[in-house]
């Protein structure tokens, strides 16, 4: 079980949080402008990566926001968490 | 290859088993192959052995990072049936479960492929509804299916608890009598010893580090035990899929979840066929050791750990004590977590690349091992062909941009 630092309310158990995949994938702006392919890749195409990763949680069962969190993927180790404007870290 | 066989064994026995050799070479890196498979589980080694067997091509590898069947092949927890709804599933599942039941015999190996039927349970009308939905559609298209009444299950399986007042009630399943289970290091070390014997190379220990492209096509491999010429590469990497493939610079739609299985302490025979249920999710058999087999969902977050976490296996155990009471007191003797690649369809990707002569074989989820030899036979075609055989043909890359996705995730039988 992880235990997750929410920005908000402090560390909490994995079971409050629900995982929302890979961070800094944002919607295009004019989806009718890309091609299909291009459009593939924001919608399927993941990095997945194995190590460092950057994704984003959502305190399901506590203040129900999203917050990014710095993992390892191998070890699992969480690094920082943060809000989801990239102002500065958690304490 | 020394044909095995119960004459072999009395003689061997005479000997103290002493002089059996080895089931396949410790074969060295040539220089140059005419095709390579990347990783050496069980869907990789088949691919070599029907590469080699069925189109010929013998001066190929199998790579391994570590040794033959140490990923997901060892990880799961050996069901194989057919039973998906769509067509363009079911088709390639049960191309692979026809291949199982002559399995033991084309590859001289006894692996103990049983067919003791699998259960997919349903708990409310809404989920008999679309077993009904799944038992014809799989009918139509020639695979066996049934749909059974709760009174049936009890008295198939007595221990079962359909008790109305259940949290979820049993209120009916689906039976694919053909379906079971099978012993899953026996298939790889099968596919391994065949495909040796054809002139195979099977290299273990050996990890690619990179994949090198020359006007976008595949030249050779990158190994920690040197370089290798090649112009035929099948990736064959399930949990690192992703990993491998950035190597030749593609993206793929997968991430990468850990999935945890147990098995209890021995006890004496007490379920003869497979139990899988979406809504309290888990699965179960019974070992021919006598261990009870489970299984139940994946982790949330993305992990190449091969582990997880604990309310996860909380979870598995719950719904197995609502489905079986007298399991309560079981002890769970190991657990062990497998890597799986889950793609947004929750089908594989099988078929050719942007880069010529790099073929794909991942993103099998929570269900590959069922698949083993179907995969390889898909897939050698491919390569051999290049180009798709005609079941794995709706299974390409390109069905993301395309957007003719195969919506299994949920409608099949699949406790995904």
């Amino acid at each position: 079980m992880l235990l997750i630092e929410c920005p908000w309310c402090g560390p909490r158990d994995e079971s409050e949080f629900a995982y929302g995949g890979e961070a800094d994938i944002s919607r295009p702006i004019d989806p009718d402008a890309l091609s299909d392919a291009e459009w593939a890749d924001y919608l399927f195409m993941r990095s997945n990566r194995k190590g460092e990763n950057r994704e984003i949680w959502n305190h399901q069962h506590g203040c129900r926001r999203w917050f990014v969190v710095e993992r390892d993927t191998v070890s699992y180790a969480i690094r920082a968490t943060f809000p989801m404007d990239g102002e500065g870290r958690s304490p | 290859m020394e044909k095995y066989s119960a004459l072999k064994l009395i003689r061997h026995a005479l000997g103290s088993n002493r002089k059996w050799p080895r089931a396949w070479r410790k074969a060295e890196p040539a220089a140059r192959y005419d095709a390579v498979v990347v990783g050496g589980g069980g869907h990789g080694l088949a691919t070599a052995y029907y590469l080699a067997s069925r189109h010929g091509m013998r001066n190929i590898a199998v790579l391994e990072k570590g040794w033959i069947g140490s990923g997901n092949t060892g990880r799961n927890t050996t069901i194989v049936r057919s039973n998906y709804l769509w067509t363009e599933a079911s088709l390639l599942y049960e191309k692979s479960l026809q291949l199982w039941e002559g399995l033991s015999r084309e590859l001289n190996y006894n692996v103990m492929f049983s067919q003791r039927g699998v259960y997919n349970l349903g708990h409310t009308l809404q989920e008999m509804r679309d077993i009904e939905r799944r038992v014809a559609a799989n009918r139509l298209n020639g695979i066996d299916a049934e749909v059974v009444a709760a009174e049936q299950i009890k008295a198939a399986i007595p221990i079962i608890n359909t008790s109305r007042h259940a949290r979820y009630p049993i209120l009916g399943a689906s039976l694919q009598r053909r379906a079971g289970v099978a012993r899953h290091d026996a298939v790889a070390w099968a596919f391994a010893r065949a495909a040796d014997a054809l002139g195979v190379d099977i290299i273990e220990q050996c990890e690619v580090r990179g994949i090198d492209c020359q006007g976008g096509r595949v030249v050779g491999l990158q190994t920690s035990r040197g370089p290798i010429a090649t112009g035929r590469v099948g990736l064959v990497a399930a949990g690192h899929a992703s990993v491998v493939a950035a190597m030749a610079g593609l993206r793929l739609p997968l991430e990468s979840h850990p999935l945890q299985a147990f098995v209890s302490e021995p006890l004496r025979p007490l379920l003869d066929t497979v139990v899988m249920s979406n809504a309290v999710h888990g699965y179960v058999s019974q070992s021919d050791k006598g261990e009870l087999v489970i299984g139940a969902g994946i982790d949330a977050y993305n992990g190449y750990g091969q582990r997880g976490s604990f309310h996860t296996i909380e979870h598995a155990m719950q719904a197995m004590v609502e489905l079986f009471p007298c399991f309560s007191r079981v002890r769970m003797l190991r657990l062990w977590g497998g890597i799986v690649d889950v793609s947004p369809d929750a089908c594989p990707i099988i078929g050719t690349t942007p880069v010529r002569g790099l073929y794909l074989n991942c993103g099998w989820g929570t269900g590959g091992f069922k698949a083993t030899p179907g995969s390889g036979w898909v897939l050698a075609h491919t390569m051999a062909h290049d180009a798709p055989h005609e079941l794995n043909a709706p299974f390409g890359l390109d069905r993301f941009s395309t957007g003719a996705l195969i919506d299994e995730h949920g409608a099949a039988a699949v406790a995904h």
